[in-house]
Order: structure tokens, then sequence, then C-alpha cells
């Protein structure tokens, strides 16, 4: 055996999975593929976010709540065994409206997510007034939005740095640029084919992003995960104006401004295109007319690895009984429980009850 | 200290302010070598420590040149030629864009 | 389909003027667009206005660029400088910004000559102001007419010589050339002497250069090590070991150089192939006969594709036009072959002392390799070279993996001062070869621009 449990992909929830299990005694390797894999990890934008998870799934929704309240401890105790900073904050977050009718709409969304969480998820609608006393220079396009005290922001890249750093610390074993090439399960073993040469062990975790459906499939899991793009782009450092995230603009901790994004099917393009991200930085600007003068140094198209309803997948493989697929857009939200709950419940060879809505046999209705 | 050649035909000059000075150039020249001929090699402070930092390669491809020139900050200095009554200050750390 | 121009071609050094008066010459209708305030690139800069004095201190080849500035302005091609290309999308949308507005231009064609950039030359010390390159204290002679006191030159490259050149004909002291050609160059560069002996002329040429240097008694030290630049808050002095003693030449101006290599940002932000060209040790675009990349209508041409002189990338401009041109339909291909043969001719020509100078000029390991940890690798984000390292033993699979973890790459240069290094550092670190390593993905714009330019360009409805 290479290992008690092999993770496959070393990106945000495959990394935080394998720190997670190392955390509890695991034998673990973590295979990682080339520099430019897809990397979804890389494109994120860094909200630790509540207020728009979930409008359909109160389950979905309630694990999102209970990551982002485990965050500040699962922040504090990365940088404790990393010494690397998070920038986690988490001030609240805000969604603004540019229209009386999004405002409408955004008032019963969130109403919606209240009342199915009996109460947990916790919102404000503000209108301009009030927004005006949280956020300095909003244009005047903007006429109110909602505010939840349970949103915040990261670093979305130190935060996989960290994790592959934690993962190291606990001893835990990497192969790079192992790109696994076929999986089969026999006599209670997983065999592995990959470009690093043959692997074996008894337990899988795939959690490869945009490569778990056809890994998935070796093992008789149909798990429909395709690429969804989101376009960004990057201002150079600005003196610090805002302190809580939006959904569409966040000020990093270095102090350049983040402006997102779009939802594109466009395949496996991740390049931008000039029309998406001028409409991006067109609303940019109306909410923050002062922004026309930022500079942008760079854009890119991040490929979320989406399912059909854009909740995630957690399950196991029908090959064998020690294969679990895991999948999600909001890596970085989920980071937290990722590492907690869930990785517990794998080593003890199971899936949290929490989740057991997120099978991917919802996709197929008989 | 940079100097000019002897012998350069003379030409029209500019006068512009650098963070309170006032400083005399050949129209023509770029902000960053207009500075450096009038004894000035630091043209910013970084944004992540506050080092001082100067033009590296003079035709844009560095970024150490950043400056603030009439009030917008982050200009490559090598690539703006000097006007009369410029103001040019050194870029400071992160750039004065807010509300 | 409705283009604005056949052919777009982006940099009017010489390879880009050549293109566009080539193109312009056939008929077709033609942009040329540069950063600069006039056409010339950094070889022939200012030569529209250099006078007589100027072309004597720079000398007959910088003067040669005039044939190529009037010939461009007396073609049909419309000259737009001041203007910085931010994007070439694969299907030849090019992002404009000048004068502070943005504007999108779409070509049949496109011909990327946006030049060669220094090599980076991480030494400890480096990034103080008074440190600069040697094509900076060309530029500043070239356009400015401005000279350094005290100037130190310290590399290796037939451009370091050329400068301190330039210095003594204008009469300017040169306190010293620190020369790091390795010795043992010396004797690997041999092999390609006799390819060299094909195209004397340049070769006669910098050997003067060195004659009259040393006849003039410029201090030529050699053997060099360790070197060091010093100082509070701007250079003071440079520092190296030699004969087993510490030695110190105080100075506020060091002039840093070891080669050229193309720049990359804009032809890899469109997306086109690149590979590792181990002889010049650099990234090259992948380009046909024809200077076409592997995206359709996508050419580059100059110092950006190969490095070859200014000549070469005069000629390599001249036959990208004729593929563009028969790219487009306005030339068939026996009519462009045949214009191109004499073409080829002379850039073989120009190409033959090529092996022998990257040979003999190739950087010593411990100037692309810092060894000292405190150096800092990534100027714009402050990554030293051992962060870099402290990094890749994390296990980083390569140079896009290595800057998310620690920003190198992702300052305002956008990776154009620390990508090679990087490369190089991650190569000799994880023991892979460079082409395996890879290298900073680029993207789009690869100057910036401000979020009014760009929000200006959205349509009704974004």
């Amino acid at each position: 055996m290479n290992a008690d449990t092999i993770i496959i992909g070393g990106g945000m929830v495959g990394a935080a999975l394998a720190f997670g299990l190392r955390g509890h005694g695991l034998n673990t390797l973590l295979l990682d593929e080339g520099d430019v894999a897809f990397r979804a990890a890389r494109g994120n934008f860094g909200l630790v976010w509540v207020q728009s998870k979930g409008f359909d799934c109160p389950e979905y929704a309630a694990w999102t709540r209970r990551s982002a309240d485990l965050w500040p401890g699962f922040a504090a105790e990365m940088t404790a065994l990393t010494g690397v900073d998070l920038h986690h904050e988490r001030p609240g977050g805000l969604h603004l409206c540019l229209s009386e009718d999004e405002l409408t709409k955004r008032q019963s969304q969130m109403t919606r997510l209240h009342n199915h969480s009996g109460g947990q998820f916790r919102f404000e609608m503000l209108d301009r007034g009030a927004l005006d006393g949280m956020v300095t220079g909003l244009g005047p396009d903007v006429v109110g939005g909602s505010y939840s005290p349970l949103d915040g922001h990261a670093n979305p890249l130190y935060l996989l740095r960290a994790l592959q750093a934690g993962y190291q610390a606990r001893g835990g074993r990497k192969a790079l640029d192992a790109r696994v090439i076929d999986i089969k399960w026999r006599r209670g073993v997983y065999r592995l084919k990959t470009t690093q040469g043959d692997m074996q062990a008894p337990k899988l975790v795939i959690a490869a992003g945009l490569g778990t459906k056809p890994l998935a499939a070796m093992l008789g899991l149909d798990a429909p995960i395709d690429p969804l793009r989101g376009q960004i782009l990057v201002t150079e450092r600005v003196q610090p104006f805002l302190n809580l995230p939006l959904t569409l603009v966040r000020q990093t901790g270095e102090g350049s401004v983040l402006m997102g994004d779009s939802h594109e099917d466009v395949g496996f393009d991740d390049g931008t295109r000039w029309d998406v991200l001028a409409g991006i930085v067109d609303r940019a600007r109306r909410i923050f007319p002062f922004l026309e003068a930022a500079r942008i140094v760079r854009s890119w198209g991040a490929l979320r690895p989406y399912s059909p309803d854009g909740l995630p997948i957690y399950d196991r493989a029908p090959e064998g009984d020690g294969a679990f697929v895991a999948s999600v857009h909001s890596g970085v939200t989920l980071a937290a429980i990722h590492t907690g709950a869930l990785a517990e419940a794998i080593a003890e060879g199971r899936l949290p009850d929490e989740v057991s809505v997120l099978k991917a046999g919802r996709f197929h209705v008989h | 200290m940079f100097t000019e050649l002897d012998g350069m035909a003379p030409g029209e000059m500019v006068s512009f302010t650098f963070e309170g000075r006032t400083v005399a150039a050949k129209a023509g020249m770029t902000v960053a070598a207009a500075l450096l001929a009038a004894g000035v090699t630091a043209t910013r402070e970084t944004p992540v420590t506050g080092a001082a930092r100067g033009a590296y390669c003079l035709m844009g491809v560095c970024f150490e040149c950043l400056m603030v020139i009439n009030g917008v900050p982050n200009q490559q200095a090598c690539m703006i030629p000097v006007q009369n009554g410029m103001q040019i200050a050194r870029q400071r750390g992160a750039a004065e864009i807010g509300p | 389909m409705n283009t604005d121009y056949q052919i777009a071609v982006i940099g009017a050094g010489p390879a880009g003027m050549a293109a566009a008066t080539t193109a312009a010459e056939a008929g077709a209708r033609v942009l040329i667009v540069d950063e600069q305030p006039a056409p010339g690139g950094q070889i022939y800069r200012n030569i529209e206005t250099a006078d007589k004095a100027g072309e004597t201190v720079l000398g007959a080849d910088y003067a040669y660029g005039r044939k190529l500035t009037d010939a461009l302005r007396a073609s049909t091609a419309e000259c737009v400088s001041g203007a910085t290309v931010w994007q070439v999308s694969p299907e030849r949308e090019i992002g404009l910004s000048v004068a502070g507005a943005a504007r999108m231009i779409t070509a049949d064609a496109v011909i990327i000559a946006t030049g060669a950039q220094e090599r980076p030359f991480p030494l400890p010390g480096w990034a103080l102001p008074g440190v600069m390159t040697a094509g900076a204290a060309q530029i500043a002679l070239k356009a400015h007419g401005l000279t350094a006191a005290d100037a130190v030159f310290v590399g290796t490259g037939p451009l370091l010589y050329l400068i301190a050149y330039q210095y003594l004909q204008a009469g300017v002291p040169v306190r010293a050339i620190i020369d790091t050609t390795p010795w043992h160059r010396y004797v690997t560069a041999l092999p390609h002497l006799p390819g060299a002996m094909l195209n004397l002329g340049p070769l006669i040429k910098g050997l003067g250069y060195l004659r009259a240097l040393r006849a003039a008694g410029v201090p030529f030290i050699r053997g060099a090590s360790d070197l060091r630049i010093v100082g509070a808050e701007i250079a003071e002095a440079i520092r190296y070991e030699h004969s087993g003693h510490q030695h110190e030449i105080t100075t506020p101006h060091v002039f840093l150089h070891q080669g050229v290599v193309p720049s990359v940002n804009l032809t890899r932000a469109s997306g086109c192939d690149h590979r590792w060209d181990d002889a010049q040790r650099c990234w090259r675009v992948t380009t046909d006969d024809w200077g076409e990349t592997s995206i359709d209508g996508i050419f580059a041409a100059g110092d950006g594709s190969h490095i070859g002189g200014a000549l070469a990338a005069e000629h390599r401009g001249h036959l990208a036009a004729l593929g563009a041109l028969h790219r487009i339909g306005r030339l068939d291909a026996a009519v462009r072959n045949n214009r191109a043969a004499p073409v080829r001719h002379i850039l073989a020509q120009a190409m033959y002392l090529r092996p022998f100078l990257d040979a003999l000029y190739r950087p010593a390991k411990a100037h692309l390799v810092p060894t000292d940890d405190a150096t800092v690798v990534c100027r714009c984000e402050e990554v030293t070279a051992g962060e870099i390292r402290d990094i890749a033993r994390i296990g980083c699979a390569g140079p896009n993996q290595l800057k998310s973890f620690c920003r190198a790459g992702m300052g305002p240069c956008q990776g154009r001062l620390c990508a090679l290094t990087v490369t190089e550092m991650l190569a000799e670190l994880n023991g892979f070869s460079h082409e395996e390593i890879g290298d900073y993905r680029r993207r789009p714009p690869v100057k910036p621009l401000t979020v009014g330019e760009l929000a200006d360009l959205a349509g009704p409805g974004s």
C-alpha cells in the first residue's frame, strides 16, 4: 500500500481534507497535478460567504453557516501551525442592489433563507441611508442592499498555502505532477495508474475539482461537475477604503481591489473577454464611482467546478466501500468544515448526515 | 549625478515642481530623466515595506519609477514627457484613490 | 468581416517599422502603434530628433535607423504614438489606450513586435535607487543626452561594452567595467567561432570597442565574485571579491547588464505557445518561418520573437509582413517566397554571429540563481530568494503555484523582472528542466488601464 488513504487533488477541497485526515492520524498520500492544472483554488474571489447560499436547500445553508462560524478558530489554528496569515475577517458582508427591483427580489430571498433556517440566518435589509453609515463613496445608483453579520472574507491563496504547509507540518506526504489516469477497485484495494507510477490504497478521496467527473466515473459514480467561468479583475494597491466584503467588490489585505464576476458556460476556457470585463467594471464603477481612477493590473477566468444545481456533491462511489467524492465551488467558505466535520466523518468511513441530501443521485430523476 | 553632454543643442526649457522644489528641464525629457538630471534618484516608496526605489530600466518595463503626476498616482515617470507647471511627487505606498 | 485594419503592427522598433512599411507598400490598410512618443523602438530611440552630434557619439549603427523611420513616414501606414496596447485576443481584438482613453481595434492579422528587455540581474542590492540597466544608460544618452558621473558598468554581453564605448566617445569617464563573463565561456564558445567568422563585421567592431576602452585606461575587472551593491537609502558602492580580497568602488551609479531577452508578456497573454531556448536562456514564442505563432493570424517579429539585434529584427519584420499579407490573401505564395528569399539571406547573415555571442556571454549561474537568501527576486512585491526557496520546499509544482503562495509576479511589472529568475530557481530546486517548470501565466491587461477606461467600453445593458 502507498497509504491508508490517497487523496486525489491538492486544491482547496483536497488539501483541506488531506490536512483534516492527517489530523486523525491516517497515513495519507496527496496527489497533485502540475502547475497549470485548472486550479479553481487559485481563481477564487475570497469570500467566506453565507447570505447567498442555499436559497433552495436549507441543509446546504446550514452547512455553510456552520463552516463560516468555525472559520475564525480555523484561521487562528492554521496561522499558529504554519505562520501563514489567512487575512480572515468577519465584519459581515453586503450585497448591493442597483434598482428597487433588485432590492425587492433580494429581500424575498433573504427572508426565505431566514425562515428556512429557523431564524439561524440573520440579515438586515439596509436602505441607502443605512448603507452610507457602513460604506463611504457609494455611487448614486446604489439604492440599498442586504447585510449579514455572518459573512466575511479571507485570502484564498494564503489559505491554500497554509493548508499545504499545515499538511506537511503534520507529516503528510505528497506526490507532485501526479495526474491520475485510471482507477480500478479490486480485492479491497483501489489501484491507481498515475503519471508518477502505480499506486494503491484501501481508501480514496476524489477531490479533484474539474477533474472529478471522469475520475468518479471510473468507479461507477456519475458526478456531473462541469466548468462555469467567472471572470475577475484586480487593481493596483489602493489606500484602504473598504473593510466590508461585497459580493462584487472586495478590497484585499494588500489593498488591491477585486471585482467580479460572471457566470459563463464556455467549457474549459479560462480566458477573459474584454466586453464581459467591461461590464463587470462598469457595475463596480456604479457602486464606487471613485474607483474609476484605479488601474487594473490583471484579469482572469476562474473555472468553478459546478454541479447542475450549484450545490456540493458529497458522495461515495459504488465500486468498493471506501472511495469518497467531494466537490464544491465554495471551497474557501467550506474549508473550515472540510478540515473538521467532513474529514472526521470520512476518517470514520462515512459522510455526515447533514449533507445526505447532497449526494450525486439527486440529479438522476427516475 | 546625471549631466547633459557638452555641445548638445539648446532647447526649449520647461519648469515643474517636485515636492515643493522647482526644477527646470528641457522640453521632451521624460519626468524620470529630468529628475535624474536634477540629482533625484528615488522615485517612490514601496507599498510592502516602504523601501526607497528609483527608475531601473527607463523604458516602461520595471514599474519602479511610479510617481504621482498632477495628482494621478502610479504613473510611469519614464513614459511621460515633462510639461510646464507639472506637479510631481514620489509615490509613497499604495495609490491614494478613495471616496 | 469588417475589421478596422488589415494588418496591425504593435511596436515601432526596427521589426515593427519594417513590417508596417512593407505591408503598407503592398497596399494593405495598416496601423502601427507604439508606446513611445515617436517611432524607433529602443535601439533607434529618438532617432527622428537626434542631431549630428548625437549620431556621432552613438555611431553609424544608430544613424541607420533614420532610413526606417523615413520609410515608415513616407508609407501609407497609420502611425499612432503614445499608445499602450493592453491586450491582443486570439480573435485579434486589440485593446489600446491613448491619452487615457481605451478603445478596441480589430485586424485581419496582427504583428507583435514589442521587442526585448534586459534579462533581470538579481544581485544583492540591485533594487537600490541609482542601480539601473545598461539599457537605461543608453536611453538616458540617446533620448536625453544624459550621462552619469562615476558610472560602473557590471555584467556581460556586447551592449555593456557598447555603452561604455559610447561614454568614451562622448568624453565621459567610465569609473570601471566589472566583466562577469565566466572564464570558461571563452572555451565553450570556441566551437561557434567558425560560424561567427561568416559575419566578422560586428565582431571586429566589438573588439575595437574593447581595445579603445583598454587604451583609454578604463579599469577592467575580470574574475570578480560575490558582487553586492550597498547603500543606506540609495546605491553608494559596489563591493566584490577578487584574488582573496574584498574590494569596493564608491559610486551612486551602477549599470547592470547580462543580455536581453524577448518581452513575452503580450504573446503569452494572447495565448501563443512558447518554448524554452536554452542557447539564449530565455522563453521564445513559437513561430513558423514567417513569424506566425500558434494562433492563426498573429505573428511575432524582431527581438521579441528571437534575439538577433537590430538588423535581424528589421528583416524578421519584413518577413512577417510578407507572411501576413499572404495570410490575409493579399499576396500569393509564390510571390511571397520570391520576395522573401533575399530577406532570408540577409537575416541568416545577421544571425551567424549569434550562437557565438550566446555561448560566450551566457550569464554565470550565480547571477541567474541568487545564492544570497536576502536578494530580492520579485522587486514589486519584495519577495526574496530565501522566501522562494522556503515555498519550493513545501512542494511547489511551478511558478504559478509559487506566485499564488507568495505574490511573486503579482505586482505591476507582471513578472517582467522576476519570471526568469523564478523559473531558473525552481528548475534548480526541483531538478526539472526549464521547459518542464514553465513560466508565469500572463493575462490581460499586459499594461495597466484604469477602471474608468475599461468601464467606458461597456455596452448598454452589461
